[in-house]
């Protein structure tokens, strides 16, 4: 093997798998591997079916769909779908609680697991920082239903602790989840209890891969553990939180949406009442259904949440050199 | 994650290095207990006699053991059909949406596989857009799945992050040359995937069935809308009536020999429900929880 093309091999080791193949045409390179399209068309069909047709049907989006004429008969009527929903008087309130719900969210419950890595990594002793682990992994396996019904029966309010505990402060007996002012609150923090946990894995990762060699320079330097974690301990992380925090903006719009379904209640609606719990109830919980206004809403929430995805992937890539692609 | 690093001992602790540990020590197991709380509560309160719930006297231990309320769940015909439901959705939509995940993640794993690229750009796309609630509902129904156990399981059977991980799984592990060696024995590619990647695959295999058959059991969102049938409905959405919307039917509750007992029993069936649904995750979670932390780890290689 001559020098060159050693270094040929090894600047561009994809190329080593098609050595063998490189004097085939295309064809003959396909029907060479025709077992692996064999296997891929399996979920392939599965996507045609269950990811790409949805996606054609939100031409119902632009048309007036009914049952009997079909998703291709019905008829076009353009923006109309798209124009009553900005002007109606929902619009605003559906805008608001959604963006201020996962605002709150993010605020809330981004840092909470970046802290406790933090913490979990300056922990010596084995022990505790399994024990800590073990138990605060815990809820991540909860279902969103129990985790919901383990609200319900904690601010019951007759017979639930936080009402007890409120008691002991002379405040009366409050209804919690019935209580707009209270929804937000109840959700973010229950979200937290259950996801923060689960969600250090991540920043431990990226906390166990820097060299022990830095703590040591810096500890010799005479560095106080504070400083530490300020100057080598952040630094590690922050790739790993800049591309969670690009997905995080990106599903603003969307995530969550089961969770708030199942707190809500016609008391608590001014606050819980979100863009895709409003699809739901128009498609599924009205007298009459209107599959196409829904649609066309549902639509606006994933092109927004497209959009600030790739805002916020831009904005990653420019100021803190790392992105999603 | 048992990867917390030993650092070093250090040469000299100042004091306000001390004082930083000791505060993040108490702060770390205070955050614990709080999270502990809840499902101590409710465990206790599950095990308490009904009427000391009722009046609040239970806060931490149980107060008055009864298991009446376990009693009642087992006697509660529509969750004992519910968590037979919920078995038959989680195995089989694990089991195929398993295979679903292997046959797309290992041909795409293949260096130099003509339209590879685009391939894989028809799977992330959908991570990206979606025709989104209505639209599905709208296939369900025309492929007459609406109504039938398979409208839990197919429109579920894949998770394209599965696909990403368990692509970056291959190209890790299967070598290169192990396929050429394969070929100069005359092996075909469904003879190298079956006799040699498989069986070096197990732990994605268990990652993506755990992964799987879990999001599965905790689903319910899709059983709401696709399903009309009672005796298809898997355990969350029987929990959801029960827990969220405190629908309990007193005709299958057995014990109905006193109206008041019977009131603090619907009460107390909600606490014994929580710690039933609860207990076979939390029990298996230990054994799977380092599974589990490598899917997240292999994931978060090539996000």
């Amino acid at each position: 093997m001559t020098t060159e093309t050693l270094v040929r091999r090894s600047a561009n080791p994809a190329r080593k798998a098609d050595a063998k193949q490189q004097g085939l045409g295309l064809g003959a390179r396909m029907r060479r591997h025709w077992q692996l399209y064999a296997m891929l068309a399996i979920p392939l069909v599965w996507l045609a079916i269950f990811a790409y047709w949805p996606m054609y049907g939100v031409v119902i989006a632009f048309k007036d769909y009914n049952v009997v004429d079909g998703i291709l008969g019905s008829r076009w009527v353009g923006l109309k779908h798209f124009e009553r929903f900005v002007e109606s008087y929902q619009f605003w309130r559906l805008i608001r609680n959604t963006v201020v719900l996962h605002v709150y969210e993010l605020v809330a419950t981004f840092p909470l697991p970046i802290i406790l890595a933090l913490g979990l990594n300056m922990v010596r002793r084995r022990w505790y920082s399994r024990s800590v682990q073990l138990i605060t992994y815990a809820p991540h396996f909860i279902s969103t239903v129990v985790v919901v019904g383990l609200i319900v029966v904690l601010v019951d309010p007759n017979t639930g602790v936080a009402n007890q505990l409120l008691g002991l402060f002379g405040l009366g007996p409050v209804d919690l989840l019935s209580n707009p002012g209270s929804f937000r609150h109840l959700y973010v923090w229950s979200g937290a209890w259950q996801t923060m946990g689960f969600s250090a894995i991540i920043y431990l990762a990226a906390l166990t891969s820097v060299s022990p060699e830095l703590h040591e320079a810096a500890i010799v330097d005479g560095a106080s553990r504070l400083r530490r974690i300020w100057h080598v301990d952040l630094p590690a992380i922050r790739p790993v939180a800049v591309i969670l925090l690009i997905l995080n903006i990106g599903s603003i719009l969307s995530v969550g949406f089961e969770k708030v379904l199942l707190m809500q209640n016609s008391l608590n609606l001014e606050a819980s009442e979100v863009i895709d719990t409003y699809v739901y109830k128009l498609g599924f919980a009205s007298q009459v259904p209107q599959f196409s206004y829904a649609t066309a809403i549902g639509l606006f929430r994933s092109v927004v949440g497209l959009v600030l995805l790739v805002l916020a992937n831009t904005f990653a890539r420019k100021f803190a050199k790392s992105s999603l692609w | 994650m048992t990867t917390t690093m030993q650092a070093p001992a250090p040469v000299r602790e100042t004091r306000a290095d001390r004082i930083v540990m000791i505060c993040n020590y108490a702060a770390l197991g205070l955050f614990t207990l709080a999270v502990l709380y809840p499902l101590v509560y409710v465990f206790s309160a599950s095990l308490s006699d009904p009427k000391n719930v009722a009046s609040g006297k239970v806060w931490l231990w149980p107060v008055g053991f009864s298991l009446d309320a376990f009693k009642a769940v087992f006697d509660y015909g529509s969750i004992v059909s519910g968590f037979s439901n919920s078995l038959i959705y989680a195995i089989g939509g694990a089991l195929l949406a398993t295979v679903l995940t292997l046959f797309a993640a290992y041909p795409l794993s293949r260096q130099g596989l003509p339209g590879k690229g685009l391939i894989m750009a028809l799977f992330v796309f959908t991570m990206m857009f979606s025709g989104g609630l209505i639209p599905t509902y709208l296939v369900v129904d025309r492929v007459g799945l609406l109504n039938t156990r398979w409208a839990i399981i197919l429109p579920a059977a894949l998770a394209v992050w599965n696909v990403i991980i368990t692509r970056t799984y291959f190209q890790v592990t299967i070598p290169e040359e192990l396929l050429e060696a394969a070929r100069v024995d005359g092996c075909s590619d469904f003879g190298f995937f079956w006799r040699v990647v498989l069986p070096l695959s197990k732990p994605i295999v268990a990652v993506n069935m755990l992964f799987y058959a879990v999001a599965q059991w905790n689903s319910w969102f899709s059983a709401l809308i696709y399903l009309t049938n009672e005796h298809l409905f898997p355990l969350q959405l029987v929990l959801r009536q029960i827990l969220i919307q405190h629908n309990v039917d007193p005709s299958q509750i057995r014990d109905t020999s006193e109206l008041i007992r019977l009131k603090e029993l619907q009460e107390q069936l909600k606490f014994s429900l929580i710690v039933i649904a609860t207990i076979p995750p939390l029990l298996i979670y230990p054994f799977v929880q380092k599974h589990f932390v490598k899917g997240a780890m292999i994931g978060s290689l090539k996000g």
